[in-house]
């Protein structure tokens, strides 16, 4: 009786280590290919940062080197003049910053109407705008060129503010927020006689402002990383925005290329997205889990 | 009395929005299918009074067009190598990610990297670590000064430099570029969707399975994959209907010649043939490519829907 408890005992002892043993290994393994995956990640960054700040002559060694022999900050220079960045920069800012608050003050409007307010064929015209939602954009662009040319808003900031402002998606959003705010503080609002607007501006707001944050950051980075429909309409020097103006600035993208200035150009663009990313991930990270859209 | 007074009021806070959806959403959805049904609608004709036919032609023409076909080869093909790839390894490191305790944040930020990117700037960066800097014209003696960084890799392994997207490339070589970009582009976002996903799954399920000594790969079956099956689903079907729409990672590493210099267009997908025909001044024929864009999105999220209702446990 005694041996078959000590051999049941060392059994489960072995099998413990046993089980240790793989556990170690896995863990080990799940490092690898984190680490790994991360390096995949991060190799472009480091790639484009690196090119960035070589000299010509030196990116076009058929050894490359894996950081600058000779730090050259010059290239960025070169980049934001030949590129012409800084009216990019600002024409991206003001369109940016435009369409941000006036879509803002409209996504508000309405999810104020769709979450508090009563009225005939509400959720018959929600449910409608959320249909529109499933409608690939190309659908609408095809009209919106035409009308956008016929009101003669070709080459202006409206046309590359106006026809974007209303995202059911935002509204969707915020008027979620909005409903999780609890109706007795509405009703008592009421009861002291503030009114629907004072109300709105005075809790509501207030109360949905980190989702008003994520909607402002990916609105932002929307005017940031918008190509097609700013390429279509308003790609004159004028009015054109900063993808468009990379692009356009770099038209070959392979053969004889001189990197080391496109680089430049594309770690000046990419910089503030970083800042962005660096101080406001919280709130990306929460808008995008909710939404499935990039911009 | 507050009741009747709010009735007017509620379409006050609506109308801005209202009216701008009905100039640029409802009234765009009701022309576009007017002018797919159009015969040969053209706008500049039309604004000077020329009336066209009712009629299929604009459909016909499209689906025998030549150009349209590759396109939408393209924006298959990709979609199917994609989804896929970048769900499974997005699961892989969402999973992995999950079941570790050190570097976790940082790993996790690190992952989330990508998506604050721009496409177009860095598909230039991928386009500069594919590129074989020198001349490249289809002559006999070609001058390869630097083989790109990939190439260089490749050879540090042993291999041999592939032409990748410089003149006279292969139609596969560009394809494995594209995926590669685009995979490590829809990286971020679905691992930020699992990775909530699996934060979200009752500790206890996993406790009883320890207690019963379950194994890990039936663990990750029978418990992880089933309750996740929600995210996945969506992360699935949000990746189709992007992929259908992929144009800009294409315009950010071959420019917007769609293609090697030797073969511009090649890589056209759906949504850059709709945009070709709007510029061409041909919304006839933009809008049935619309309409068919919208109707395979729509088919194929409604199979994605069908088969997860069977897989999916909610």
């Amino acid at each position: 009786m005694d041996g078959i408890k000590v051999m049941r005992e060392r059994d489960i002892g072995s099998a413990r280590s046993h089980q240790r043993i793989v556990g170690i290994a896995a863990q080990a393994f799940c490092y690898l290919f984190l680490i790994f995956m991360a390096l995949v990640v991060l190799f472009p960054f480091y790639w484009m940062i690196n090119s960035s700040l070589k000299s010509l002559a030196e990116y076009k060694q058929s050894v490359p080197t894996f950081w600058p022999n000779k730090v050259l900050w010059s290239n960025y220079a070169e980049a934001f003049s030949s590129a012409s960045l800084g009216r990019l920069f600002l024409n991206t800012a003001y369109v940016g910053i435009v369409s941000t608050l006036l879509s803002l003050v409209i996504t508000i409007l309405s999810a104020f109407a769709f979450a508090r307010l009563e009225f005939r064929g509400k959720d018959l015209l929600f449910s409608a705008l959320l249909a529109t939602m499933m409608i690939p954009g190309e659908l609408f662009t095809i009209t919106n060129y035409s009308t956008v040319t016929m009101l003669g808003w070709r080459n202006t900031y409206t046309v590359l503010i106006v026809p974007f402002l209303v995202s059911v998606f935002y509204i969707y959003l915020l008027r979620q927020n909005f409903l999780q705010i609890p109706n007795e503080l509405y009703l008592a609002a009421k009861v002291d006689g503030t009114s629907d607007f004072k109300y709105l501006c005075k809790v509501m707001i207030p109360l949905s402002l980190p989702t008003l944050i994520s909607i402002t950051i990916l609105k932002m980075m929307g005017a940031w990383n918008s190509y097609i429909w700013p390429r279509l309409v308003a790609n004159d020097e004028a009015h054109r925005l900063i993808t468009n103006g990379l692009r356009n600035a770099f038209t070959d993208t392979t053969g004889d290329v001189n990197y080391p200035v496109q680089m430049a150009a594309v770690a000046l663009v990419s910089a503030p997205l970083f800042l962005v990313f660096v101080f406001l991930r919280k709130y990306i990270m929460k808008g995008v889990s909710r939404s499935g859209i990039k911009g | 009395m507050v009741e009747s007074k709010q009735k007017w009021k509620a379409w006050l806070y609506l109308a801005p929005a209202i009216a701008l959806l009905l100039v640029f959403t409802v009234w765009p959805i009701i022309n576009t299918v007017r002018m797919a049904f159009l015969e040969g609608y053209r706008g500049l004709e039309a604004a000077n009074g020329q009336t066209f036919q009712i009629g299929v032609e604009n459909f016909v023409k499209v689906v025998k067009y030549k150009r349209f076909l590759s396109c939408l080869k393209n924006t298959v093909l990709l979609c199917v190598l994609t989804v896929p790839i970048s769900s499974f390894l997005a699961l892989l490191v969402a999973v992995f990610l999950n079941s570790i305790k050190w570097l976790q944040k940082p790993l996790q930020t690190v992952f989330f990297l990508p998506y604050v990117t721009n496409s177009i700037a860095i598909g230039m960066v991928f386009a500069a670590m594919f590129n074989i800097v020198g001349s490249f014209y289809g002559t006999e003696n070609e001058i390869v000064v630097t083989a790109g960084i990939i190439n260089n890799i490749i050879e540090f392994f042993g291999g041999k430099a592939i032409n990748w997207i410089n003149y006279g490339s292969s139609y596969i070589a560009n394809i494995t570029v594209m995926v590669i970009y685009i995979v490590w582009n829809a990286l971020p976002f679905k691992i930020l969707i699992l990775l909530g996903g699996l934060q979200s799954i009752n500790k206890q399920y996993y406790e009883a399975a320890k207690v019963d000594g379950t194994s890990r790969t039936r663990i990750f079956t029978r418990i992880t994959v089933p309750l996740l099956s929600p995210m996945l689903a969506y992360v699935v079907i949000t990746g189709f209907i992007g992929g259908f729409k992929e144009y800009t990672s294409i315009i950010g590493i071959f420019g917007e010649s769609m293609g090697p210099a030797d073969d511009a267009g090649r890589l056209n997908t759906m949504v850059g043939f709709i945009y070709d025909a709007i510029e061409s001044n041909n919304q006839g024929r933009a809008s049935a490519a619309a309409l068919i864009l919208f109707v395979i999105i729509l088919a194929v999220t409604l199979i994605n829907l069908q088969v997860s209702k069977k897989s999916v446990h909610y």
